[in-house]
């Protein structure tokens, strides 16, 4: 073992096992997924007509997804359901079924994450649509849910004077908040509050695939 | 001159061998200097952004209004300033530095080796403004923006490249483990990282084959880089201050060879439940469980040396830190299996549990092994020795203390969040309140390690650009020979 074309070898050939038993296996098996109908036909083909799932982003959303990446919402939110009797995601309403490999294809950059300070955002979009509510609750998390830990997102809204008629966008922002706006002020989203609520809106499991036949 | 526990000048050592480790370390004075310099203000900023993320923790309106300085970033500009910063500058100068001296090799053209140091902090320093400024990518441990990757990846080739010139310029027949450590880790990291950038950032892979790429990737940087690196100042740092050979050849054997073998299957452990094949999950869980081996052989390996010695590891600052992080290492690795067991992993996984261990690993093991290694190395670049023996206590108290309760706060209050969290009775507004006592916990041990750093950045400068201490009196130790 003095020799370093052995060693490098050896070195090489245990990373280059991992690789290919995890990653390129995963590329192989999964990287080729399609979009599909949530029942198949007998030779297990997607039934003509019926909608293919998952659907991609809409624009808007997209811009958004840029703005939940580059705050690193990812840090404190999970996107990803795991199955009924593994945790308990299911009992606290954060899907109504596990997520799939499939659900995550259209994806550019997926988001699963590791960490929840904060609950699982995969089917936020259906479990609360309210977009007021998000609004507000990206503006000051406490006038939503008090004793949130999670940070506000002030900088994303515009504080300015109340013109002839408040604009009918502006947030109800309650006295209390640490960030309420003075007398003769209001609280409007900017374009980035509007995409980043635009995508949470978007996250939806609100559809049906084949293989959940086989689990569960 | 007494012959004290922390100095080599051993009688088993000939004047032949000490002149030639003094070239040796004169070959390595500039970059060694560069990059320990650059690690300890790495350190600083880490724990800066570190203090404001944990703070932002409990008190969610601190510095809200500042977009800079937002949870997921300072978070992120944290992680990034203590690896690539801290971890990796500090880890250059360690490894290269005991890789030329095993192989009794110097290092040749050392200014072409300062200036690719210099070009990975100029990469580090873009990468963290970066993620600052609205570039975070959102994927653990790739956080800096891809534009910078580039930069990264050569600069770290043109770095370890000296560790195989250091080897094949080798004037000895036989290999010591450390080497064959830092070879590996050398070889690995950069494969890794170009492997993931490409996979992930630059020709995204499909759907959850990036998650998958993104944990085989992570996982590996602290088990195919910082502990090989970690493991190999250990091995070279324990018998070199005791003075006596390390307890088994054999088991260095199989340690080095058994964790490269294990290791890189572990990382998918992050994935558990998560939307992957059930095999995959199972083999990183086999693969954690499968490292108990390397683990229990080298823990061993460095405690039967140790072991009997107390009292040298007790005087000596460098045996200190690096027997600390030994036994953190076996400590937080057997943890480690743990967690990748299922029924475990339904509790720890999304907890603070899981932040708790990582800072077992990277900071109680890895980190405390280089403040060891920094003491040891330092007074043989510089030919002086370090200017107070006070400062050595505070910082190693602050860290070990403050480490130990950040661990323990974590592990505790992480298993509560996730017992409660798998119990949907309680609604999770309140399992996220019930976590805010060990949060703030957090912040009070992370402010006495931030007193340590203080401490050490103080006395690396000190030493640095102060005034030339005779060498005669003998190292600073931390209890005369007779208190011992």
């Amino acid at each position: 073992m003095k020799n370093i074309t052995t060693i490098f070898l050896v070195i090489f050939s245990t990373l280059a096992f991992s690789w290919v038993g995890l990653v390129l296996s995963s590329h192989l098996n999964l990287g080729g997924l399609e979009p599909t109908t949530a029942e198949l036909d007998e030779e297990g083909n997607p039934i003509e007509g019926d909608t293919l799932n998952p659907q991609p982003l809409s624009g808007i959303a997209r811009t958004g997804k840029d703005i939940y990446v580059d705050q690193g919402c990812i840090y404190c939110h999970t996107q990803q359901v795991r199955a009924k009797g593994f945790g308990a995601d299911f009992e606290r309403g954060w899907g109504d079924r596990q997520t799939v490999a499939r659900d995550y294809i259209y994806q550019e950059k997926v988001l699963l994450g590791t960490m929840r300070t904060g609950p699982d955002l995969a089917n936020i979009g259906a479990r609360n649509p309210s977009k007021e509510w998000h609004y507000l609750h990206l503006y000051d998390p406490q006038a939503t849910s008090q004793g949130s830990i999670m940070p506000p997102y002030p900088y994303l809204f515009e504080v300015r004077e109340i013109g002839d008629t408040p604009s009918p966008n502006a947030l109800q922002v309650p006295a209390s908040s640490a960030f309420a706006p003075p007398a003769g002020y209001e609280v409007v989203p900017t374009e980035r509050a509007d995409a980043l609520v635009e995508y949470l809106l978007a996250l939806k499991i609100d559809y049906e695939l084949p293989e959940m036949k086989n689990s569960q | 001159m007494d012959t004290t526990a922390d100095t080599e000048l051993n009688k088993s050592e000939g004047v032949t061998e000490r002149v030639t480790l003094s070239k040796i370390d004169q070959s390595m004075k500039w970059a060694g200097i560069f990059f320990v310099a650059s690690s300890v203000v790495w350190l600083m900023i880490g724990t800066i952004f570190a203090l404001i993320a944990s703070i932002k923790l409990h008190n969610p309106n601190f510095l809200a209004s500042l977009e800079f300085f937002t949870f997921g970033r300072s978070r992120s500009a944290h992680l990034n300033a203590m690896i690539f910063g801290w971890a990796n500058n500090a880890a250059f100068a360690v490894a290269l530095w005991i890789m030329a001296r095993l192989c009794k090799s110097a290092v040749r053209h050392g200014g072409l080796l300062l200036i690719a140091g210099i070009v990975w902090n100029i990469g580090v320093t873009i990468g963290v403004f970066g993620i600052l400024t609205g570039g975070l990518t959102s994927v653990e441990w790739l956080e800096m923006p891809v534009a910078v990757t580039p930069i990264l990846a050569l600069a770290y080739i043109m770095i370890g490249v000296w560790s195989v010139v250091a080897f094949v310029h080798r004037q000895t027949g036989h290999v010591y483990v450390s080497q064959w450590y830092v070879l590996g880790g050398t070889f690995w990291f950069p494969w890794l990282y170009v492997i993931a950038l490409v996979m992930i950032l630059m020709v995204p892979a499909r759907g959850v084959v990036q998650p998958i790429t993104n944990w085989w990737f992570a996982h590996n940087v602290l088990g195919l880089w910082l502990t090989p690196i970690g493991l190999a100042a250990a091995y070279y740092m324990i018998p070199k201050v005791i003075g006596k050979p390390i307890y088994s050849y054999y088991l260095s054997l199989m340690g080095f060879w058994t964790l490269a073998l294990f290791y890189n299957w572990a990382g998918i452990h992050h994935l558990i439940g998560g939307p992957i094949p059930i095999w995959l999950q199972t083999a990183g869980s086999v693969a954690s469980v499968m490292m108990t081996i390397p683990v229990i052989v080298t823990g061993i390996n460095h405690h039967m040396t140790a072991v009997g010695n107390a009292s040298a590891v007790w005087r000596s600052p460098t045996l200190r830190f690096v027997v600390f992080g030994a036994i953190s290492y076996t400590l937080t690795s057997l943890i480690g299996s743990a967690m990748a067991l299922r029924e475990v992993n339904e509790v720890t996984h999304f907890t603070h549990f899981t932040v708790g261990h990582a800072h077992h690993g990277v900071y109680a093991f890895f980190t405390m092994i280089m403040f060891g290694s920094i003491y040891f190395m330092m007074p043989r670049l510089l030919h002086k020795e370090w200017p107070s023996a006070n400062l050595i206590y505070i910082h190693f108290w602050t860290t070990a203390l403050g480490i130990t309760g950040y661990v323990v706060a974590l592990t505790i209050g992480g298993w509560i969040q996730g017992i409660q969290m798998n119990n949907p009775e309680i609604a999770f507004l309140d399992v996220v309140q019930n976590t805010v006592p060990w949060l703030t916990a957090r912040t009070i041990f992370g402010v006495c390690i931030t007193i340590g750093h203080i401490a050490f950045f103080i006395h690396f400068f000190w030493m640095l650009i102060g005034k030339t201490q005779p060498l005669n009196e003998g190292p600073t130790l931390l209890q005369r020979e007779s208190d011992a």
